[in-house]
């Protein structure tokens, strides 16, 4: 039957009321998970957001930083300034608080434009594999699997030191957060183009697509405009794990010494940081800016699963 | 003493929103060796009956009220254990498609030994025996050979009958089969409708056959029991309800059903549950450009037309393999007739029309639209001109629209792509041909998934004739519709003909809606064309062999009643 009954409800009239009375509003209002995660996604993000505002330093500003404020616990006065800092304060003296909530805003800025680049090229590339097929599929499929051979961490390594190479001393720290957006992208691409160029070619074939052939309608508005749309939720869910893969690539990288530079840490520069100093007792400099990012990867990653979930009636 | 009894049957489905009847209160009982049709369109609950008895509802589903007896042992409501141990023993299914319902990753011999032992036990030896006669039983020749092949290797009719006796190894006392021919051929489908009758009598097993096909039950069944929307409105010996329907509906049903002796002007439609739609064609008419069907001409003159797909890629050209999907296909289509094309399936008819349409490049021939050239892709100027006056409509009504579009955008999209109109002049036309198919401007702004598949044929059309074409293409338009909708449809196409001076190639498996579509019709039999007759003289008399089997196994409804029924030609 696909009659749908009158509900007994008022019927919603706006564009968000019918959204919100949909089968999609519906399955994540009633996910106790994605409700969590989502509100610790919306929390981190907001932080990460207003940190110029949230944050009592700014941990970019070396000017502010006292030396001797270096390793104070957590919530206990500086025995020097009888300063008193949330979070504690890493080797420099910079709040630990603080250097998080600037260091989420590059984890965060790094993973989201790394997915959305890695997505149009991987959209573009499957998109095009799949219409037209032959040798231009074979070739870019190939290219696809033998990236897929090398682990994707060593991808963004070897893209990241080239670019090193190339680029002149002077902005090299300016150009580290690009350099590993377009290092993060370039590992990540292959399972978008792979997604894509599966759901394409199930669509392809599909006569709705021949009856746009028959009109006369090019093969860019075929792609763009017919099959893109209908491929578009397989590939919201890899984005959506992906984002979490992306942050926790650009923390490992960060944590490696190759990514963000120490003056402008991220959390896996944090992370860097305080594992140098976790079995001398200063615990903290480690501690919470790995909570942060389990939390954040966590929660972005039970989304996705829900979306998976949600978007495929077939798992339910 | 009936073997199978179901009394007052509902079947609820709770679901977000409301709760949906599947199945209200219906009654039905099966007789040993008798052959109980059920039947109804789509959505009618007759398959939720089948899933019923099998213990197989899908969850939420649940039985709300009523009782199953199996030889008067109350069925309904047993355990998933006590129910596993009927399902397969006692009663057993055959489902629509043979190539899901078999594992492909085992031989024929291992399914049905598995079962056998499974469900009676014994020796491996008996269950061998048991097995190769039951292959030698449904008529698959050399049983010795066949029974270690894989499903693959049967076709698919011969998987059907591998899946009966799969269902006949453990001696059940029902078998239920849902639209057990649907997936399979006319000649196919006789043979297999035949044995599950042979075997019905033979064995005294009570068979539920499900099917929203008339001319199946008519052929087939004892008795019948018709469903509308998940009750029972008429139950009765098949002759008896085929013959003198009572009830409004079966009578609509009856009247729906394409003849395959006369030919009527229009399929009659006795609407029932406010089912029928207004197709405007004289508001279309007015507005349609006039053009001279000069006859002596033909539109279309296709020459030597041949294709071949390839079937093993290679990098050397000895190294591929090809099959020949139409091979030296020549025929005219005279302007303003409608010229059908039959065959089974892989006869290479929808080949032919994608040839003609441009989708697919032609190998060999030539095809002449109004004298010109257009088989020949890479002549863009040619290309576009021939694309506005040619439109198709698909067979699957759920895959020709795109589910992402709103419908308005897709009645739009070919008067965009040809600029024939502009701005506000575009969304009036749009409106204005969703009104003349008969589903209302405000249809504009839903998508597709929001319409049911008559609608959505209906929107196919409408974009179809955005363009104002000559010449339509219909590729098996009403196979996937039940067929009160299926006169719709072919009546509207009907009415474009007559009224617009259209030329249409009509595509179809099915031998009566070709009786009553066609002007002339061409006979295909693997890549080739067997005959080209008009259609009055080729149902008459059949000049080839293959054509008069085809005739031959055309389900016939002699049964069927005509009176009162408004049946005039």
């Amino acid at each position: 039957m696909t009659e749908t009954v009158e509900t007994p409800q008022t019927a919603p009239n706006s564009r968000f009321a019918k959204f919100w009375d949909g089968d999609f509003a519906w399955s994540f209002r009633h996910s106790p998970v994605a409700l969590v995660a989502s509100l610790v996604v919306v929390v981190l993000v907001l932080a990460a957001i207003f940190a110029p505002l949230i944050a009592p330093y700014n941990p970019f500003d070396p000017a502010t930083l006292n030396l001797m404020n270096g390793f104070t616990p957590p919530g206990t006065p500086n025995a020097f300034t009888q300063e008193t800092f949330l979070l504690g304060t890493d080797d420099q003296g910079r709040d630990v608080f603080s250097t998080i909530l600037y260091g989420l805003r590059i984890s965060l800025f790094v993973g989201t434009a790394a997915v959305v680049l890695a997505m149009i090229i991987g959209v573009i590339l499957g998109l095009v594999a799949a219409y037209y097929g032959g040798w231009i599929e074979t070739f870019i499929m190939r290219v696809a699997d033998v990236q897929l051979t090398f682990p994707a961490i060593l991808v963004a390594m070897l893209i990241f030191g080239i670019a090193k190479g190339v680029t002149p001393p002077e902005y090299r720290n300016e150009m580290a957060i690009y350099v590993l957006i377009i290092a993060i992208a370039l590992s990540d691409w292959v399972q978008f183009a792979r997604v894509v160029r599966g759901a394409a070619l199930v669509e392809k074939n599909k006569e709705y697509v021949q009856a746009a052939r028959l009109i006369g309608r090019g093969s860019l508005p075929i792609m763009f405009r017919h099959i893109l749309p209908n491929v578009l939720s397989p590939v919201l869910v890899i984005a959506t794990i992906s984002l979490a893969l992306a942050i926790i690539a650009e923390a490992t990288l960060s944590f490696l010494g190759v990514g963000a530079p120490p003056t402008q840490p991220s959390l896996g520069t944090l992370i860097r940081i305080g594992q140098g100093f976790l079995f001398s007792g200063e615990w903290w400099i480690l501690f919470f800016p790995a909570c942060t990012l389990l939390a954040l990867a966590l929660s972005v990653n039970l989304l996705g699963d829900w979306l998976r979930d949600a978007l495929n009636p077939k798992l339910r | 003493m009936s073997l199978l009894k179901i009394e007052d049957l509902t079947v609820e489905f709770p679901t977000r929103r409301q709760l949906f009847t599947a199945v209200n209160h219906a009654n039905l009982s099966v007789k040993p060796g008798e052959i109980h049709g059920l039947v109804g369109e789509s959505g009618a609950g007759k398959s939720t009956i089948g899933a019923a008895v099998m213990g197989l509802l899908e969850r939420p589903g649940r039985i709300a009220s009523g009782e199953i007896k199996l030889g008067g042992e109350q069925i309904s409501g047993l355990d998933a254990e006590d129910m596993r141990g009927l399902r397969g023993k006692k009663i057993s299914m055959i489902f629509q498609d043979p190539l899901t319902s078999l594992n492909p990753l085992f031989t024929v011999r291992e399914q049905l030994t598995e079962t056998i032992l499974t469900h009676i036990g014994g020796s491996d030896a008996d269950a061998n025996n048991r097995a190769r006669d039951l292959i030698d039983r449904v008529g698959i020749p050399d049983p010795d050979t066949r029974l270690d092949q894989y499903p693959h290797q049967f076709s698919g009719g011969m998987r059907q009958r591998v899946v009966i006796a799969l269902a006949l190894c453990t001696e059940p006392d029902v078998i239920i089969a849902d639209e057990p021919t649907t997936a399979l051929d006319v000649s196919v489908q006789a043979q297999i409708l035949d044995l599950i009758k042979e075997l019905a009598r033979e064995r005294q097993v009570g068979v539920i056959l499900i099917t929203h096909d008339m001319g199946v039950i008519a052929d087939t069944t004892d008795r019948v029991t018709v469903m509308y929307d998940g009750k029972v409105v008429e139950s009765g010996l098949t002759a008896q309800v085929m013959g003198q329907p009572k009830h409004e509906y079966t009578k609509s049903l009856i009247a729906a059903v394409p003849r395959p002796t006369l030919k009527l002007h229009r399929f009659p439609q006795i609407s029932y549950g406010g089912r029928e739609t207004r197709f405007a064609i004289d508001d279309m008419a007015r507005h349609w450009p006039t053009v001279d069907n000069d006859s002596s001409k033909p539109v279309f003159e296709i020459r030597n037309l041949s294709k071949q797909f390839l079937l093993k890629r290679g990098l050397l050209p000895w190294d591929r393999t090809y099959f020949t999907a139409v091979d030296d296909v020549s025929f005219d289509i005279q302007a303003g007739e409608v010229f059908g094309l039959v065959g089974e399936s892989g006869s290479g008819k929808s080949t032919v029309a994608r040839m003609i349409a441009g989708l697919y490049p032609v190998d060999g021939g030539t095809i002449k639209f109004n004298g010109q050239l257009v088989s020949d892709l890479s002549n863009k100027a040619v290309q576009e001109e021939y694309r506005r006056q040619i439109q198709m409509i698909f067979q699957d009504p759920y895959s020709s629209l795109n589910p992402r579009m709103r419908v308005d955008e897709i009645v739009a999209e070919p008067i965009r792509h040809h600029r024939l109109m502009e701005g506000k002049e575009i969304n009036r036309r749009v409106d204005e041909l969703l009104d003349q198919v008969g589903l209302g401007a405000e249809a504009g702004l839903k998508y597709p998934h929001e319409f049911s598949g008559g609608q959505r044929q209906r929107i196919s059309i409408a974009r179809a004739l955005a363009t104002q074409p000559r010449f339509l293409i219909c590729d098996e338009p009403t196979s996937a519709l039940d067929v009160s909708i299926q006169a719709q449809i072919l009546n509207i196409l009907k009415d474009l003909q007559e009224y617009l001076g259209l030329t249409i190639l009509f595509i179809s498996h099915d031998l009566p809606v070709v009786r009553q579509m066609c002007d002339r019709v061409a006979v295909m039999k693997q890549g080739r064309m067997v005959e080209i007759q008009d259609t009055d003289d080729l149902f008459a008399n059949p000049h080839t062999e293959y054509a008069r089997e085809l005739l031959r196994l055309m389900p016939k409804l002699d049964d069927l009643s005509t009176d009162g029924l408004g049946l005039e030609s």
